[in-house]
């Protein structure tokens, strides 16, 4: 589903993902862990299509598309749905008039017909349950004045929304309290699906209790240094990162 | 009917103009005399120069370049009911009043079931029936001192609308004033209006500015006294569509009298070159006051908007916001002046100013004054001048949105809380739609 080779990415004239190699199946669920600053969110931003970035070198292919190739909204129409480390606070932009608007365009370019007004409210309703977010933060401006874990919340609100075949989440655990967390995992495994895909960014091994990977990889300066399946994830835990550095080739 | 032709220049031609002009226009001795007066006033100040500060952003200078002929007759021209409904605001039709060139098409309008003693008529037959309310209020708030367009209106004013709301009335419906711009001929065009508005009563009032078959440039300059008098409550929407190859000079003055709320909301969507002098002199005790705008600019449009909140009496509260969006090579230019008096204390008076700018070659000039005499008040004032969001507008990318539907939401989010204000659900939506409309482009 996503095949990342070699890919070399940086921002304002500095190189921060050094050569990624990734291989992500449908039905699979990947964790990346790694260090502050390590480049995970860089990995999400660019796979997202931010464009203050620089890829310099490598391939992404996504359901054998060409996705570097394609502008933010068409990697999103493609099904690629970036859960934002720190969701943006859009003032005067209704959640709900954006979910909509975002699922007919996604929609359209789908050949699909949109939703009526109906059809829509019905899936709202079901998607709020499913993350237990309250019916009034829907109808807020995007994520304007929301707690830190209401944000994370919306943020899962909109993937159950949009449902996207692959999903990446960066640190959506964090911020959140010991039911949020449950809720957050929750919504999560209930999109598992063998057509989809996840890649969960997290720096808390607790979180893969709940939503358990199939592979854990580590991202350390810029390059996946170590792959594993769960049990990397604990002895992480137990270690820290100090061994894994030593992994990492010298600079 | 033919239009009367009369060739004008810049600066003395006026005064020759006038001499030979002003006994054909309407009104007694009384009204005569204001004109005299008034061309004295004009003449001292002359069309404003670069020298002027009130007019250095927006020198209208270079409209009088030209021969124009001032419009002192109904244009032979026929609109029909048909075309005029173009202008109509979808859900307001019971009271619907058509102004062509400032000139009142009583067969274009229709006022039905208007409270008993509301008037609503043309200015010029007002001078003489309404001679007592006339004599009461007819330019004596616009100052001819202090603007030479509201000198050079004062002096030939053609025609216009004169409505009256006696005290303890409330116009339920709002009236919609359209006022249809259309001429075959560089003109200057000069409507005058005097509302006013007695003790206890209430109105709403839509006033629309619209071209139609336009085939010159002209120059509007167009001057509304309104008197809010006592425990009145006043909204008036001043909306300035379809404003190609119209220069508009758009003075409306206020007076407030205690207890009064004065609310209006100033939204420009396609001028050409516009200059609007918003003036309220809050002249009591208890009064509120609030004035929204918004301007959306493209292409080498210009759009200034000078607002003057003058707090002459305590306890009174006052709130400006101002939205611009510009595009191309547009330009806007904010001046907000707010004065509280000596005596006037506990004055709140806010007021702010926020512009995106979506090109490198739009800019915007805002300045706000505030000259503060009282010690016990509240002001404040903040202007900021930015581009879209980038942050957001990847974030609603990232969910699928087009690039244009993502800046058409930013941009509308961004205008709204400037016409969130507008109280008529109607207009509110069909402000709506002209703003969608004008962000598609
Ligand atoms: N705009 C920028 N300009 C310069 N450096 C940047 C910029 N954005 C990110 N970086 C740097 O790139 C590196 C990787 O950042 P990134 O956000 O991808 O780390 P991360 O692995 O997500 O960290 P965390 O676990 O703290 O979220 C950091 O050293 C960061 O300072
Ligand atoms: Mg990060």
């Amino acid at each position: 589903m996503l095949s990342i080779k070699n890919l070399k990415a940086g921002i304002a004239g500095k190189e921060i993902l050094k050569g990624i190699n990734l291989e992500v199946k449908a039905g699979e669920v990947h964790a990346i862990m790694g260090p502050n600053g390590s480049g995970k969110s860089t990995l999400s931003n660019v796979l997202a299509g931010r464009e203050d970035y620089d890829v310099s070198d490598g391939q992404v292919l996504f359901n054998k598309k060409n996705l570097l190739e394609m502008p933010p909204e068409d990697r999103a129409r493609e099904g690629l749905f970036l859960a934002f480390q720190y969701p943006v606070e859009i003032p005067g932009v209704s959640n709900i008039n954006f979910l909509k608007t975002a699922l007919s365009e996604i929609r359209q370019y789908k050949g699909l017909p949109p939703l009526d007004t109906k059809e829509f409210l019905k899936l709202v309703k079901e998607k709020q349950a499913l993350v237990e977010m309250q019916g009034s933060l829907a109808n807020r401006s995007v994520n304007e004045g929301f707690s830190g874990g209401e944000k994370k919340r919306n943020e899962i609100f909109q993937m159950a929304m949009l449902e996207p075949t692959l999903a990446v989440l960066d640190e959506t655990d964090s911020g959140l309290d010991i039911d949020a967390l449950r809720i957050v995992a929750n919504g999560v495994n209930m999109l598992r699906a063998k057509n989809r895909a996840f890649v969960v960014i997290t720096h808390y091994q607790r979180l893969l209790d709940y939503i358990v990977p199939d592979f854990v990889h580590v991202l350390y300066n810029g390059r996946i240094v170590k792959s594993g399946t769960k049990e990397l994830a604990m002895e992480l835990e137990e270690k820290g990162y100090e061994w894994i550095k030593e992994l990492a080739p010298a600079v | 009917m033919n239009a009367t032709v009369e060739k004008i220049k810049t600066g003395d031609k006026f005064a020759e103009l006038f001499d030979r002009l002003h006994t054909q226009l309407p009104g007694n001795a009384s009204i005569q005399s204001i004109r005299k007066n008034a061309i004295a006033a004009f003449l001292k100040q002359g069309i404003p120069t670069r020298k002027n500060e009130e007019y250095k952003y927006s020198l209208p200078e270079k409209l009088f370049k030209t021969n124009y002929s001032l419009a002192t007759k109904l244009p032979s021209l026929q609109i029909t009911a048909d075309d005029s409904k173009t202008f109509d605001i979808s859900g307001i039709t019971q009271n619907k009043i058509v102004l062509i060139n400032g000139f009142y098409s009583q067969q274009l309008s229709s006022v039905n079931n208007l409270t008993k003693g509301v008037i609503v008529s043309d200015i010029s037959t007002s001078f003489e029936k309404h001679a007592a309310h006339i004599e009461k209020h007819f330019a004596k708030y616009a100052n001819v001192d202090a603007d030479p367009f509201i000198a050079l209106n004062s002096a030939l004013n053609a025609n216009g609308l004169f409505i009256f709301v006696p005290e303890n009335t409330v116009v339920e419906q709002p009236i919609h004033i359209i006022n249809i711009i259309t001429a075959n001929e560089l003109s200057l065009i000069q409507p005058r209006n005097l509302f006013i508005i007695e003790k206890n009563a209430e109105i709403k009032i839509i006033e629309s500015l619209d071209a139609y078959k336009l085939s010159t440039n002209v120059v509007v300059n167009m001057v509304t006294e309104i008197s809010v008098a006592e425990q009145s409550k006043v909204q008036y929407y001043k909306l300035q569509n379809d404003c190609e190859k119209i220069a508009q000079i758009n003075t409306t003055q206020v007076y407030q009298l205690e207890n009064s709320h004065f609310d209006t909301n100033t939204v420009t969507l396609n001028g050409d070159w516009v200059r609007n002098n918003l003036n309220i002199v809050v002249d009591a005790e208890n009064c509120e006051t609030h004035l929204n705008g918004l301007f959306i600019s493209k292409n080498n449009q210009h759009i200034d908007n000078h607002t003057l909140v003058d707090h002459q009496k305590p306890n009174c509260q006052s709130n400006q916001l101002y939205k611009g969006v510009l595009s191309g090579k547009s330009t806007g230019v904010f001046n907000g002046k707010i004065y509280v008096r000596r005596d006037a204390q506990k004055i709140n008076a806010y007021q702010s100013s926020k512009n995106i700018l979506l090109s490198d070659d739009a800019t915007i000039n805002t300045k706000p004054e505030l000259e503060i005499y009282a010690d016990d008040v509240k002001c404040s004032h903040g202007s900021s001048t930015g581009q879209l969001n980038e942050d957001a507008l990847f974030y609603l990318r990232a969910r699928g949105l087009s690039t244009d539907s993502a800046k058409r939401m930013l941009l509308y989010a961004f205008a709204s809380d400037a016409i969130n204000t507008i109280r008529i659900d109607v207009l509110k939506e069909h402000i709506d739609k002209l703003i969608e409309k004008q962000l598609i482009q």
